[in-house]
């Protein structure tokens, strides 16, 4: 099938005056569960084919998709692209010059020890429901109008595509991912607290067989959420005010995600998304010498780690996976690229972050894993360490401006810290801040058993949308001088 | 597009090929296009043709749904087949009660579909974001935009003799215009793209810009505002999602949980859904085929309906209202929001106000907690200060943490021009108390 499509839209795409061309096939299946309140809510399987012809003609980018895979269809859509591309040159100022690349034929599969498919449906449910009764059991406070609410879900998926360029690129990959999480929401008819394991916004998520999904241990964690739930009815809000904070390792994906994730991204530098999510602070001039975080904050992005969201073979212009060093010793030297943006900064290759999230959509530069290195603090010694402080646990919202440095973020959970040890628990935490000094703030990091390469499953960003997978390594770490407990 | 034809075939066979006892096919497809505009160059710009078959299928109470793009007859019996397997499969649900059944009603007419839109092409785009790019280079400027154009179709059937199809058109146009200290915003959406002005807004955002020069810092604090329209929806949609969330509503966590025929906003707030109403982006029908009437949500502030689909509808023992939405596990929402125009316009706002701000839009809004529908995110492309009943000059962004409700209890004037976006239409409000908890430097 592939023979008889794509490399037929390459020839018709350059026999319509395409100076460079790349199609992408891609077939997906997607499954899901989510159990609440002792009932199945949804199972749903969805399946996706389709291919996007990507071109250069006159210097502009033209890209045209279709779900059709016929061989009528793959020219009408390789002309198109070219047709929107020499649109596009009309509103241009300079020719994409795209960074090199050496084309390669090679294959790709996510390593997998037991297929997540092959696992029976109705196991799947058995677990998710049996998570979902363990929070629901735990014994309420005597108020009659106090409930207590379970939720668990199993998200599962493979994606088969494979890339081919004129330049020769001829990349098969596999990649599947699963994951899930269990949630425990309790309420009066005041308010509503939530509990969720082992991550917010519906668990956690890797590229990895059923394993990965049996190593979570959902049913074991469900009582204590249930249980811390039901507690942060009772619990003393938040104090607003300036404090030592120690934000545990998924407040710490979110952290990363927003503060440094997105500014990062060399396509947003340049403008690319400033009708929409936005630009960065961190233009060019800043590369090599500005001084993101203290010394203790080390960034890398590494899309060769096993198990992250954001791995894979090469990304969707057919560049290698790749290690990159985003942040040193708090001083920020690089960016994610793509074939396009990198040279606009004189780079010489792409970092290899052009990802779409699926056929009909464009790559544009996404995270990969972006990971905060480990330091060499453990949890327990930095709560010592710790005279006045709150430790923040799981994040419940998110808001940052439009260049990515004045951010808010609330965390489902805290605790007070006194005197080095952990006091009472405290409701609606949150925490604001301006990314630079928030950063420059971190006098401590957690070290490698700390550590953990989190799977944030829905980054939205670019326009027609593209919900993106991506990985952040974390561990805790500790920010002094905060502001906390905003606009109770 | 497939066309009602080959739709309504599409959607017969799936329901031929399931074995369920009630079946549901939904066919939601066309072709979308879109232009992006950065530093007033087109640096974007894409095109695609999908459509996607949606299958539930029904034994009993259980339920189970599968979707898929593939349209070939292989391809609908996997999709029908594989939802007749997860519900086999699948838990009795014992709220299910039935999919819906014909109302006997006809469908609303209403214009949904525009030639012109649809023809509205590559070329076509490329000149429209040249108009942004112009504007905004012969000031000294730098814009960005997009410019997205959709036809669509859907087609929904199911085993008890609902059967509706609709072809849509829309067209959403935003650009924003940016100086080294200053940025403005204009957006607009349509079903005919000649109801767009793109040179007008082009001229909006240039202004907006350039009134935006040399931004002062202004404290934190409580501030009288007045919200442009696109400030007020991006408020409104938390109000509506988080109160009309159902199962939220069930349990007693949305603030309209047992408030039915009760004031829960400002008396001079009044809201009502309609998907008939050419002034938003009408659809003659939900996501279940049920047609689109003119639903009452909030009347001078006292609640004054739920929304339903059928499932929702089911459980609450009630009529589903027509409000099924394409998302699993959700429930009904409305998708077409309507907020009672008053009698002032934004300078008769600005006139009233002693000191406060004026907001063009927000940016990256979301709950912080939902029992108040408390909400935190960002001003940007234009805040300005007023002060004596005059615009004083721009300030820098600033960051709000706000109830929504509390913000909508205190309505002081409503503006008398709503404007389109996307699925609502919203006027301006003045708010006389509004709380402003950071600032940024730019």
């Amino acid at each position: 099938m592939d023979e008889l499509l794509m490399r037929p839209a390459l020839d018709a795409a350059v026999r319509a005056g395409a100076e460079y061309a790349d199609i992408r096939r891609v077939g997906r299946v997607t499954e899901s569960i989510g159990v609440r309140q002792g009932a199945v809510r949804s199972i749903s399987s969805s399946s996706e084919q389709g291919f996007g012809v990507r071109v250069l003609a006159g210097g502009a980018w033209g890209f045209a998709a279709s779900s059709r895979l016929d061989p009528d269809e793959v020219q009408r859509v390789a002309r198109q692209a070219v047709g929107i591309a020499r649109a596009s040159a009309q509103v241009m100022d300079r020719k994409v010059t795209l960074a090199p690349v050496e084309p390669v034929t090679d294959t790709y599969r996510t390593p997998v020890r037991v297929d997540p498919f092959a696992v029976k449906m109705e196991d799947k449910v058995s677990m998710l429901l049996e998570a979902d009764r363990l929070v629901s059991a735990q014994r309420k406070p005597w108020r009659v109008a106090t409930r207590l609410i379970g939720e668990a879900y199993l998200n599962w998926s493979r994606e088969n595509k494979r890339f081919l360029s004129t330049e020769g690129a001829d990349i098969q990959q596999e990649l599947v991912e699963c994951g899930g999480g269990v949630a425990a929401t309790a309420g009066t008819l005041r308010e509503i607290q939530r509990r969720s394991y082992p991550n917010a916004h519906r668990g956690h998520y890797a590229t990895a067989g059923w394993e990965f999904v049996e190593s979570l241990r959902l049913a074991d964690a469900a009582p204590r959420i249930g249980r811390e739930a039901l507690a942060l009815l009772g619990a003393r809000r938040c104090p607003s005010g300036r404090t030592a904070l120690i934000l545990d390792s998924t407040q710490m994906a979110l952290q990363i995600h927003e503060s440094c994730g997105h500014p990062i991204e060399l396509d947003r530098v340049f403008g690319s998304e400033a009708s929409f999510a936005g630009t960065s602070f961190l233009t060019p001039d800043k590369r090599g010498a500005f001084r993101y975080g203290s010394e203790a904050v080390n960034i890398t992005a590494d899309a060769t780690m096993p198990g992250g969201l954001g791995t894979f073979g090469y990304d969707d212009e057919g560049v290698p996976a790749q290690r990159t060093e985003i942040i040193r010793e708090g001083v920020f030297l690089n960016y994610l690229t793509s074939r396009d943006t990198a040279p606009l900064v004189g780079d010489e290759a792409s970092s290899g972050a052009a990802r779409a999230t699926g056929p009909d959509r464009i790559p544009i530069v996404r995270m990969t894993n972006v990971n905060l290195e480990p330091g060499d603090w453990t949890l327990d010694a930095m709560i010592r360490d710790t005279q006045d402080g709150i430790l923040m646990e799981t994040n419940l919202s998110w808001s940052i401006d439009d260049r990515r440095l004045n951010f808010q973020f609330a965390a489902e959970a805290g605790w007070e810290i006194k005197d080095g040890s952990l006091g009472a628990m405290l409701k609606n935490p949150n925490y604001t801040g301006i990314t630079p000094e928030f950063w420059g703030a971190c006098d401590a990091v957690g070290d490698k058993s700390e550590w953990r390469l989190w799977g944030t499953p829905n980054c939205g960003k670019g326009q027609p949308s593209q919900v993106a997978h991506v990985g952040h390594g974390a561990s805790p770490a500790r920010f002094r001088d905060v502001r906390v407990g905003v606009g109770r | 597009m497939i066309g009602r034809e080959g739709a309504t075939a599409i959607l017969r066979k799936a329901i031929d090929f399931s074995d369920a006892e009630q079946t549901q096919a939904v066919l939601i497809g066309g072709e979308s296009a879109l232009t992006r505009l950065a530093e007033n160059v087109i640096h974007q710009n894409v095109a695609e043709s999908d459509a996607r078959l949606t299958v539930k299928a029904v034994f009993g109470r259980k339920i189970g749904t599968a979707s898929g793009n593939d349209l070939s007859d292989e391809g609908v019996r996997r999709t029908a087949a594989r939802a007749c397997e997860i519900a086999r499969i699948n838990r009795e649900d014992r709220r299910f009660v039935s999919l819906p059944a014909p109302t006997g009603d006809a469908y609303p007419q209403v214009r949904c579909f525009s030639e012109r839109t649809a023809a509205f092409g590559a070329a076509k785009r490329a000149a429209a974001a040249g108009i942004f790019a112009a504007e905004a280079r012969s000031a000294g400027f730098r814009a960005a935009g997009s410019l997205g154009v959709q036809a669509g179709e859907i087609a929904i059937a199911n085993s008890l003799g609902v059967l509706a199809y609709s072809p849509h058109t829309r067209v959403e146009a935003s650009t924003v215009v940016m100086s080294g200290a200053g940025a403005g915003y204009a957006g607009d959406s349509a079903v005919d793209v000649d109801d767009i002005s793109f040179a007008e807004m082009a001229r909006t955002a240039v202004q907006k810009c350039r009134d935006s020069l040399n931004a002062a810092a202004l404290p934190p604090g409580d501030y009288e505002v007045v919200l442009e329209p696109e400030a007020v929806g991006a408020m409104l949609l938390f109000a509506i999602r988080v109160g009309f969330h159902h199962v939220l509503y069930r349990q007693g966590g949305s603030y309209l949980s047992r408030k039915l025929g009760r004031r829960v906003l400002g008396d001079n707030v009044t809201i009502w859904d309609d998907g008939t109403d050419p002034r938003g982006l009408p659809m003659p029908f939900d996501f279940e085929g049920t047609p689109k009437r003119k639903l009452m949500l909030f009347e001078n502030g006292v609640f004054r309906n739920m929304v339903y689909d059928s499932y929702t509808a089911g459980e609450a023992g009630a009529k589903t209202t027509g409000h099924s939405i394409p998302y699993a596990d959700f429930g009904a929402m409305p998708m077409n929001v309507f907020v009672q125009p008053g009698g002032a316009s934004i300078q008769d706002m600005i006139k009233s106000t002693e000191r406060g701000i004026l907001v063009t839009r927000f940016h990256y809004t979301n709950l912080v907690r939902p029992g108040k529908v408390v909400i935190t995110g960002m001003t940007r492309d234009g805040t300005f200060l007023i002060e004596g009943g005059k615009v004083k000059g721009p300030v820098m962004n600033m960051r709000f943490t706000q109830s929504v409700l509390e913000a909508l209890r205190c309505v002081e004037m409503v503006g008398s021009e709503p404007r389109r976006l996307g699925m609502a239409n919203v006027p301006a409000m003045k708010i006389g108390k509004f709380s402003f908890t950071g600032a940024t430097e730019y």
